[in-house]
């Protein structure tokens, strides 16, 4: 059973649909105490930094995410505005992130690839920077669907899972023990993304 | 690298599919989900749904089917179709489709792309253009499917839809609309080369060939509708994409 957190902000549905499809039960949490007896969360999102980061404060369930994050250590998947959430904050926004992943998020630097047009969007290849369980046996040729502005940008090189080009190299996923978190959508990336789902239902 | 995102564009009347000629004569084409598992299979990049009739028939977006079709989709999908309020655009983006396609509402509303991208982000939010030829040069832009003039320009109008935060255009133009002898290249670069959004070229589509002519002119993405659901001269129903190698083989 894993727990889509329900933010109001996000399209769960295609979340739902692609887990269902893998065989994967899965139930929203919009409340504090939705989250308590969780075993595995992924926190999707889309749209704008501080919009998603109000709704994730006004929903009341950031201290029991902090708790399940940092102390209970579950395992925790983080998709698209997810991942950039659990930043320090965002070039996007003024409101602090959650800070659970040494990292900032910033805006693609148009100044320094002119031309370059953002949004980020469509299916890119992503190379893997370090061994892990959740991107054990990665297919051939893995691309995933990808619609952002912004991108993380890690402190410590280490935690970089999966990287990927578009002007600049960027994090396209990150991992740090118990936390996982990816830039692109696997609810949306055909078979590559029933992999990675998967692999973090299987092996985190 | 980024590839170019090749994306069929499905049209929904009622409960089925159709495919149009020059935005006219409908032709039943198959079931939606049907179609749709199919383009899973062969792993399409991305899908634009568009209820053809939901806005003159004041119907508004068919929410039901809507869900039916997303809950279908392990790619990223698009819907437009009689969208007029920000409540119905989060009612669809519930269901698990990626973005919303506003067309007819940015005329009588632009103010509500601006709303929109605040709410759901630019990624979520495809401001649509029907462009038609004028018979005495020059392009004009249409809404409710191609019926009514807007007297706009489609240059300034895609700069406009981007002033409001659209994060695509989807440029369609209406006299290559399934005639499939290719896309309508000049106004794809006038209008790719105007904004630094992503420009989805559409109409006109009839050969792997044309993605990439398309890309040169400037299209960020390409879209296909004929070429992907009717084989043959007399265009027998069948519903194709290319291969990742026939793609890569076009650079596109």
């Amino acid at each position: 059973m894993i727990t889509i957190v329900d933010y109001g902000t996000s399209n769960l549905g295609s979340m739902k649909n692609m887990l269902k499809k893998i065989g994967v039960e899965t139930r929203f949490a919009s409340t504090p105490s939705d989250v308590e007896d969780a075993t595995k969360i992924i926190v999707p999102g889309v749209g704008a930094f501080d919009a998603g980061m109000r709704a994730l404060n006004g929903s009341g369930m950031v201290p029991v995410l902090n708790r399940k994050a940092l102390e209970e250590r579950v395992p925790i998947l983080g998709v698209c505005l997810g991942m950039q959430l659990m930043t320090r904050g965002s070039e996007e926004g003024k409101l602090e992130g959650l800070g659970w992943i040494a990292a900032d998020t910033v805006r693609f630097d148009q100044a320094a690839h002119p031309g370059l047009r953002v949004p980020h969007m469509g299916w890119n290849e992503v190379r893997m920077r370090k061994p892990d369980a959740i991107v054990a046996n990665m297919p051939e040729e893995a691309r995933f669907y990808f619609a952002h502005s912004y991108h993380v940008a890690c402190d410590v090189a280490d935690d970089i899972l999966l990287e990927a080009s578009y002007g600049e190299t960027f994090p396209a996923a990150v991992s740090r023990g118990n936390i996982v978190a990816a830039q692109f959508h696997p609810e949306k990336s055909h078979r590559f993304g029933m992999w990675l789902l998967r692999n973090f239902v299987e092996a985190r | 690298m980024l590839r170019t995102r090749v994306i069929p564009s499905l049209l929904l009347k009622g409960e089925g599919l159709v495919k149009t000629s020059r935005f006219k004569n409908p032709k039943y084409v198959g079931d939606p989900i049907n179609a749709i598992k199919i383009f899973n299979d062969k792993e399409v990049d991305e899908l634009v749904l568009l209820d053809i009739t939901a806005t003159n028939q004041s119907k508004g977006p068919a929410f039901e089917t809507i869900t039916q079709i997303a809950s279908e989709c392990f790619m990223p999908v698009a819907y437009g179709g009689g969208i007029a309020t920000v409540d119905q655009m989060r009612r669809i983006l519930n269901s698990g489709v990626e973005k919303v396609i506003l067309n007819s509402v940015t005329f009588s509303d632009p103010a509500i792309v601006r709303q929109a991208a605040d709410e759901f982000g630019s990624q979520a939010v495809i401001a649509s253009m029907d462009i038609k030829r004028k018979l005495l040069g020059g392009y004009e832009v249409m809404s409710h499917s191609g019926t009514r003039k807007t007297g706009q320009e489609p240059v300034k109008w895609a700069k406009r839809m981007e002033e409001c935060g659209a994060g695509e255009i989807l440029l369609n133009a209406i006299d290559r609309d399934g005639m499939m002898g290719g896309y309508d290249l000049e106004l794809v670069s006038r209008v790719s080369h105007a904004v630094s959004i992503p420009v989805i070229a559409a109409g006109g589509a009839g050969a792997v060939s044309d993605f990439a002519k398309a890309t040169d002119a400037g299209a960020g993405a390409v879209s296909a509708g004929a070429m992907f659901v009717f084989h043959g001269p007399h265009r027998a129903v069948l519903i194709t994409y290319p291969t990742r190698t026939q793609l890569a083989a076009m650079g596109s």
